[in-house]
């Protein structure tokens, strides 16, 4: 059986390739949240606390739009929904452990480190092949943190008027690259889209977020169930 | 509420969503169709935090016209579309957005 410290390893070398695009994340989220009017205690929290990027952006954009505490913390809620999806999967590969392994690899059950440990414990059957999802989720945990600190220091060096607050959008758009080129995918992508834009003004409560994911929601439920009667 | 207890609430709703189905699943509780449906979230969601942040402007209102950001977005749309690659989706987008309006 191999180590425990080389599956650990193993993880950090597999999730490397997509810890690229978290240090422009995590820049951005720094500049952005001390730019908003947060202090850079409550910005390092977030990232200490929250441990996710889409959440905390979200957190940042619906704050400063002025919207009610209730409204973001149930769009940050509606925004981590997919975690639900995660843990599923990759439950039937911890069903063994003691519960505090489960209370700390929950914390690490992020984006990357789920897509490289999926595949991981699909293929090997060794009982400490966790360590894996550990290895991935403790890297990116490093690299969230140091590049949130850094950009809370670059935050008041990084002039406005270079719009990087665009970077927000664009990141959401580079995390779906692989759904636009299936159908039904782009069209719960174009419903999502134009239920928030038009709704933005008109639905209450900032609420657009959740409005626009559960029309995306029941357009995805609709066209799949009809794919599969046809 | 202040500004340290909604981070807490954040943090709070973000661990549980990770830590329902690890601690509490049964396998007959997840059938395809659930996981298929699911799958769907991203493509659900991040569509209503794109969108307005490219269509509306900053004093709240819909702009089409005049508005870089749309062109840049397409354009890192279609760089994401062909090489797949996350990092070249988003600096393709501000590269493009920032000739648009600095050179342009």
């Amino acid at each position: 059986m191999k180590s425990s410290f080389k599956i650990f390893l193993k993880g950090i070398i597999d999730v490397s390739p997509l810890m690229i695009p978290v240090v422009p994340f995590g820049l951005i989220f720094g500049v952005l949240a001390i730019d908003i009017g947060f202090s850079p205690l409550e910005t390092m929290g977030m990232s200490l606390i929250i441990f996710g990027g889409a959440s905390q952006i979200v957190l940042l954009q619906l704050f400063s739009g002025g919207a009610s505490s209730l409204v973001i913390i149930s769009s940050v809620g509606a925004v981590n929904s997919r975690h639900l999806l995660y843990g599923a999967v990759v439950s039937e590969h911890l069903s063994d452990l003691k519960l505090i392994w489960k209370i700390i690899i929950s914390y690490f059950l992020i984006d990357q480190a789920f897509a490289i440990s999926n595949e991981y414990l699909k293929k090997n059957k060794n009982n400490n092949r966790y360590f894996h999802l550990v290895g991935g989720g403790a890297t990116c945990w490093v690299i969230w943190q140091s590049t949130t600190l850094l950009g809370i220091i670059l935050g008041s060096a990084i002039p406005e008027k270079l719009g990087l607050s665009f970077a927000v959008p664009l990141t959401f758009l580079a995390l779906l690259v692989n759904d636009f080129r299936k159908l039904i995918n782009v069209v719960v992508i174009i419903i999502s889209g134009l239920v928030a834009t038009l709704g933005y003004n008109y639905i209450p409560f900032k609420a657009y977020v959740i409005v626009a994911a559960l029309a995306g929601l029941v357009t995805a439920i609709i066209l799949t169930k009809k794919n599969k009667t046809k | 509420m202040s500004n340290w207890a909604l981070i807490i609430y954040c943090g709070l709703i973000t661990y549980l969503t990770r830590f329902t189905m690890i601690a509490l699943i049964k396998k007959e509780m997840f059938n395809d169709r659930i996981r298929e449906v699911l799958s769907f979230v991203p493509s659900a969601i991040f569509p209503a935090i794109i969108f307005p942040a490219i269509f509306i402007n900053d004093s709240g209102s819909f702009q089409l016209e005049d508005n870089p950001k749309i062109i840049a977005a397409i354009i890192a749309m279609v760089i994401g579309i062909f090489t797949r690659s996350i990092i070249a989706t988003i600096f393709s987008g501000l590269a493009s957005y920032w000739f648009l309006i600095f050179v342009i």
